[in-house]
């Protein structure tokens, strides 16, 4: 797994966002570098949710921020419908950044708090020329809209600040901050995993309602795997800075082909769940990015590694005759 | 102590924290008992009570602005206003959630698993360090007698969390509280861990209770379950019983909030409506009440006792899969709403309870 390649990507007009051999890397002093991210590509099409899984250190957040150019990507390339953002200036990534909205996992960390929060949300509006104009305004009237849309009382939200506001209360915000600027995409990174259960399905199900009401695409990025299935169309596996396995949720779920997926699967504490007894325990520990193993980068710890797994990065390659793609020399299913 | 006696009974405690507007009740009644070598799950959400019962227990959140009644009896000794000191580490261990902040950064692994060796066994530091390397190797560490000349950053946080349970496991205690000892850690490592507690649990007669605000952790790796809402229990049973007969409406709804594997793409969640409740001024009846689909008006003014049918016990008038309970269901449903003033759908299915609060 842990490979490369882009037979998975899709040649359809409605895909919104093409990202293709995207390579992140930071220094690590000693003139040594962190591998973050290896050449991953995918593809999203316009009102798709696509999750991406993974162990932290997986590089699924680094991708994340790679595609709204934070910063930019060693190499590669970020497509957004027409435009390729790893080549703009700084000027034209500004004007276009409205389209790409991004959350993120801690909800109170990530709003101020000594602002009210109707400021918070509006503040987008205002700093795009769309805002101002005071009460009654079509930028007043739009923050409202979206505030009730996101199931807050809007009066409320002009007197209080977020630590007036809980956790799962606080994400609403978040959510709402994003939709005013009528965002193309918004990046949900890891939105539910600071939440309780019974909160965490109030957001899952606000997201999907906010999806369909607004017409949005997501990137939906968590460890969680019951998530992840519950919201997503298609499932992308991340080990190491690598795509593993790509494809439809369902499909994906149902007969996960690379070794690391079915690991990954065995360990959701998922109360009835049926891949419980069927996975190996993960071997060994994660190696370290700035020194990857050759071949497969998860050789070091797959129960079923050969050879050539340790000299040959496996491409990706379809799995059966549906959507289904994966990047292993010996994939569980065929 | 009779080994036929229960390790640990607690009975109607009770913790209070005094704040301005009045006293919390962060554990409100509360009562179970815990034998030799079994594992109880406490599940609950944030605010429950589940951690503050654990530190009451343990004697760790003494202050003058705490209020504790009750009685908790360990292997036949009252503990209740006693100073519990010499019982951490030897008797009773703890884990806790965040493996980075449980560990000293600036001391070595090797001296943090000496310490408690050599306090509570007597054992000198040749014998300790041995110790060390055996409880190392014990929790599944490659390399331990390089990995005693370590500090906690060298090691990623599955590792800190084992060296915790060595730690913990130093004294040889008969019992061991783990307070969410996996919320911080991926998925992989969170099994490898819980796995490793249930087997040296099990291995040495160990009694242990584990506490998560997930169910499904819970199931497979323990012998009971207690769930808590609000400071109080509202059902607590064998764990296969629990699954199996689930009488709790709460109980019922924390498990259909969460996301399962089987089900298919984008299928609609059933959150729980609502918010935890105030403890400070708790509803008068069941607190679970005002978030109850079942709700009617002996819920608002009466506060259900914990009955105990056969060892499963619960706290609500209309439990789950009796009459009284499609009964109660069908009248909310044809009034539109519960007793409590929550609006419900009007036909819901059973497996389609999609309680939205906007």
């Amino acid at each position: 797994m842990a490979g490369s390649g882009t037979a998975h990507l899709r040649d359809k007009d409605d895909v919104i966002l093409r990202v293709q051999d995207l390579v992140m890397e930071f220094p690590a002093g000693k003139g040594q570098v962190v591998h973050a991210v290896s050449g991953i590509s995918f593809d999203i099409a316009e009102g798709e949710t696509l999750g991406l899984v993974g162990e932290s250190g997986c590089g699924k957040s680094t991708t994340a921020k790679a595609v709204i150019q934070l910063p930019i990507p060693t190499s590669g390339s970020v497509l957004f419908e027409e435009t390729e953002l790893t080549g703009l200036s700084k000027e034209e990534l500004r004007q276009t950044r409205p389209q790409l909205q991004m959350i993120f996992q801690d909800p109170i960390a990530s709003l101020n708090p000594r602002r009210r929060v109707f400021d918070i949300v509006s503040e987008g509006l205002e700093v795009w020329g769309s805002g101002g104009g005071g009460e009654g305004s079509f930028a007043e009237s739009r923050v409202e809209e979206i505030i009730r849309a996101v199931g807050l009382d809007p009066d409320q939200t002009r007197k209080r600040r977020p630590h007036e506001y809980s956790g799962g209360q606080c994400q609403r915000i978040s959510v709402a901050r994003a939709l005013v600027l009528d965002p193309k995409i918004i990046i949900c990174d890891e939105p539910v995993s600071a939440l309780d259960v019974s909160v965490q399905a109030q957001v899952l199900n606000m997201l999907e309602d906010m999806k369909a009401r607004y017409g949005l695409t997501l990137m939906f990025i968590s460890h969680d795997l019951s998530v992840v299935k519950n919201i997503s169309d298609r499932v992308a596996v991340m080990y190491l800075g690598k795509m593993c396995e790509i494809g439809d949720g369902d499909l994906l779920f149902a007969n996960p082909a690379h070794p690391y997926t079915k690991v990954l699967l065995a360990a959701v504490p998922d109360p009835e769940n049926q891949h419980a007894n069927d996975g190996e325990v993960l071997a060994g520990e994660l190696p370290s990015p700035i020194d990857p193993p050759t071949g497969c980068r998860f050789n070091t710890r797959c129960p079923h590694a050969q050879d050539i797994c340790r000299t040959t990065e496996p491409q990706i390659e379809q799995v059966g005759d549906g959507d289904h793609w994966v990047a292993c020399h010996f994939p569980l299913v065929s | 102590m009779a080994v036929n006696t229960p390790l640990l009974e607690v009975e109607n405690f009770n913790v209070g924290f005094k704040t301005e507007r009045g006293l919390a009740k962060a554990v409100d009644g509360v009562s179970f008992v815990l034998n030799r070598g079994e594992t109880l799950g406490i599940v609950g959400e944030s605010g429950s009570g589940k951690s503050v019962l654990n530190r009451g227990i343990m004697g760790l959140i003494a202050s003058s602005r705490v209020v504790e009644t009750g009685s908790v009896i360990f292997d036949g000794v009252q503990l209740a206003n006693q100073d519990r000191q010499d019982l951490w580490g030897k008797r009773i261990s703890m884990i806790f959630q965040d493996p980075m902040t449980s560990l000293n950064p600036v001391m070595k692994i090797g001296k943090q698993i000496n310490e408690p060796i050599r306090k509570h066994l007597g054992f000198s530091k040749s014998q300790a360090t041995e110790r060390a390397i055996e409880l190392l190797t014990s929790v599944g560490i490659p390399e331990p007698a390089r990995r005693i000349s370590q500090y906690p950053h060298e090691m990623s946080g599955g590792m800190r969390q084992r060296v915790m349970i060595a730690i913990a496991m130093s004294g040889e205690p008969e019992m061991m509280v783990a307070d969410e000892p996996t919320t911080a850690l991926d998925v992989t490592v969170q099994k490898y861990i819980l796995d490793l507690l249930r087997q040296v649990q099990l291995d040495r007669g160990m009694a242990m209770t584990l506490i998560t605000h997930d169910l499904g952790v819970a199931r497979g790796r323990t012998d009971q379950i207690m769930v808590m809402y609000g400071g109080r229990i509202m059902e607590h049973a064998e764990t296969e019983a629990l699954f199996a007969n689930m009488r709790h409406p709460y109980t019922e709804a924390l498990l259909a909030s969460i996301p399962r594997l089987a089900h298919a793409k984008h299928t609609r969640l059933s959150p729980i409506p609502g918010a935890p409740p105030d403890i400070v001024e708790p509803p008068p009846g069941c607190r679970f009440a005002p978030r109850c689909r079942y709700a009617q008006q002996q819920c608002i003014t009466e506060s259900p006792a914990v009955i105990d049918d056969n060892g499963h016990r619960y706290a609500c008038f209309y439990p789950v899969g009796t009459d009284e309970n499609a009964e109660a269901l069908a009248t909310n449903q044809a009034r539109g709403e519960t007793a409590t003033g929550l609006k419900i759908g009007p036909a819901p299915s059973k497996t389609d309870n999609d309680g939205e609060n906007g």
